[in-house]
């Protein structure tokens, strides 16, 4: 039973993977592609300091947008698993995950009416008397892609969350608190580690795919908010250097491959610690 | 307390976007921007007279309602096989299927275009797009029927073999009607993502153009944002219609399937 799908991911992910990864050995040879083996590509990536810009934007873009949706995701991920009641439960869920299926592109773009010259929060704190003149610093600009990319992978974070903290054994709670802990105690020393599962996954889950988006800061960054995803983009259509595009595709994936792996292990040393 | 308001101004959040596209489908001005002007329902007939967004959203029905279908099947195959069997190098092979959900779109998207068109040298068409969307599709497909074949009883499926059922027999006959409700929230869910998808479509549509990618090219030209708005409120409405249809069903394959509802389609 399980050959159909297995087979379907083989055939178009494990093939074009490393499709992609023998491509970006060849070189681009005008309208044909040269498929003598080289590392001009990588050099090209490691010597032009676009790239370096780049890549080094993205992740920072990446890990802020984890650090903003984890932080801001965890206590809503508390709150319905803690103080709803079983039954509310999947109506909350169910209201969470919503805006994450619809319009993502008018979504994105909706962002720019908010946060834009004359947009909702700069005419609503003009008529407020807050300010006198319109904020520029939350649109076309690295802020201003933080801001939507946190809010279309809200949901993403939560349920990993929401996951691990119903998993939690309620009786342990008042055990801790039993033996003398006050509740701000009990919940970093008893419910924290245990979620951490959880927000690991949610780490992993909404760091791992902000690096591959392009609509974002291709409508939000600006000139200066461009990022990696936007040169592969590039690369790929506009270009027409698929080797290039595959090239940087594959150092794209292993750089936060690599950071996803490091930040794994230390959560893992980290609760091991603990305990 | 805090807690429910930070939770109830976070909802806000999420719905504020959102909760803006209607007030600017109803403007009367071509500046998506406050003050608003007049209401008009303009922006909604000059959806009915665009011949070029006619045939996106067809080409975009097509390839979500293929991929809904394909997903579902692939779906299938996968919760069955990992609730029912044991075998070899099971958690890795889940895992593999399952590695799409957390894959970045753009990896997907380049390379398939590569292997399609520079390996095969195919042209790109709505198929290039259904099997791309049918591989980002499978993983929710199975983390939603997982739920309804997880608590199946396998003894059930034995007994109708027992009693003379074929093995397809017993499997239309005892463990379809008890899973149907968790496939076709399946296939809505499907439905939903690929209608919706832009980031591989963009690089995998051939000469036709699907809806989001109709959408983008819109979004260049600011005397065309209002009816963007326009459509924008219809696709909200239409998928906010099916994700909820697709809940209740989800629900109510849990019911039959005697499950305790642990909320949430992930």
């Amino acid at each position: 039973m399980i050959s159909p799908p297995f087979l379907y991911a083989l055939l178009l992910l494990a093939f074009p993977l490393a499709a992609i990864l023998l491509f970006s050995f060849w070189t681009q040879d005008f309208m044909t592609v040269d498929t003598t083996f080289t590392l001009d590509n990588y050099r090209e990536i490691a010597t032009q300091p676009i790239y370096g810009t780049l890549l080094q934007r993205s992740l920072y873009v990446s890990a802020c947008v984890t650090l903003v949706t984890v932080l801001l995701a965890f206590p809503v991920a508390y709150y319905v698993s803690f103080h709803v009641r079983p039954e509310r439960k999947s109506l909350w869920l169910f209201l969470i995950t919503i805006p994450f299926w619809t319009s993502y592109l008018i979504r994105v773009f909706l962002w720019k009416v908010i946060l834009g010259f004359n947009g909702v929060i700069n005419t609503g704190l003009i008529n407020i008397g807050l300010i006198e003149e319109p904020l520029t610093f939350i649109l076309y600009n690295v802020n201003a892609v933080i801001i939507t990319l946190a809010h279309a992978f809200a949901p993403f974070a939560i349920l990993p969350i929401f996951v691990a903290l119903e998993k939690i054994d309620r009786s342990l709670l008042e055990a801790a608190q039993d033996l003398g802990e006050n509740r701000v105690m009990t919940f970093f020393r008893v419910t924290l580690p245990l979620a951490m599962p959880g927000v690991v996954a949610a780490v992993l889950i909404v760091f791992i795919p902000t690096i591959g988006d392009y609509v974002t800061p291709e409508l939000m960054g600006g000139a200066g908010g461009k990022l990696i995803a936007n040169m592969i983009q590039t690369q790929f259509l506009a270009l027409n250097n698929a080797p290039l595009g595959a090239a940087l595709a594959i150092v794209a994936m292993l750089c936060v491959s690599a950071i996803a792996l490091v930040f794994v292990l230390l959560n893992r040393r980290w609760l091991r610690g603990r305990s | 307390m805090s807690l429910r308001f930070y939770a109830i101004a976070y909802l806000i959040f999420l719905y504020a976007p959102i909760a803006l596209l209607p007030i600017f489908a109803f403007n009367d001005a071509t500046i998506i921007a406050f003050p608003l002007s007049g209401f008009t329902t303009n922006w909604f007939s000059e959806l009915w007279t665009n011949t070029a967004l006619h045939t996106a959203v067809g080409n975009s029905v097509f390839i979500a309602m293929m991929t809904a279908i394909l997903s579902t099947l692939l779906g299938i195959c996968a919760a069955r096989a990992g609730a029912m069997a044991n075998f070899p190098m099971k958690a890795g092979i889940m895992g593999f299927i399952m590695l799409p959900l957390v894959l970045p779109e753009i990896i997907v998207a380049v390379s398939l275009l590569v292997v399609v068109v520079q390996i095969f040298d195919l042209g790109l068409s709505n198929w290039t797009i259904i099997a791309a969307h049918v591989l980002i599709c499978t993983p929710f497909s199975i983390a939603i029927l997982n739920g309804a074949f997880q608590n199946l009883d396998p003894s059930m499926e034995e007994a109708a073999m027992d009693l003379g059922e074929t093995r397809f027999g017993a499997f239309r006959s005892v463990t379809l009607p008890l899973v149907m409700p968790g496939i076709i929230s399946s296939m809505l869910i499907a439905f939903t993502i690929s209608l919706d998808e832009f980031i591989i479509a963009f690089f995998l549509s051939g000469v036709s153009p699907t809806m989001p990618v109709y959408i983008w090219g819109l979004l260049r030209f600011p005397a065309s944002l209002p009816v963007v708005m326009a459509l924008g409120t219809i696709l909200v409405a239409l998928s906010i219609l099916l994700l909820t249809i697709a809940e209740i069903l989800r629900r109510r394959g849990l019911a039959r399937a005697g499950v305790a509802d642990k909320g949430g389609f992930l």
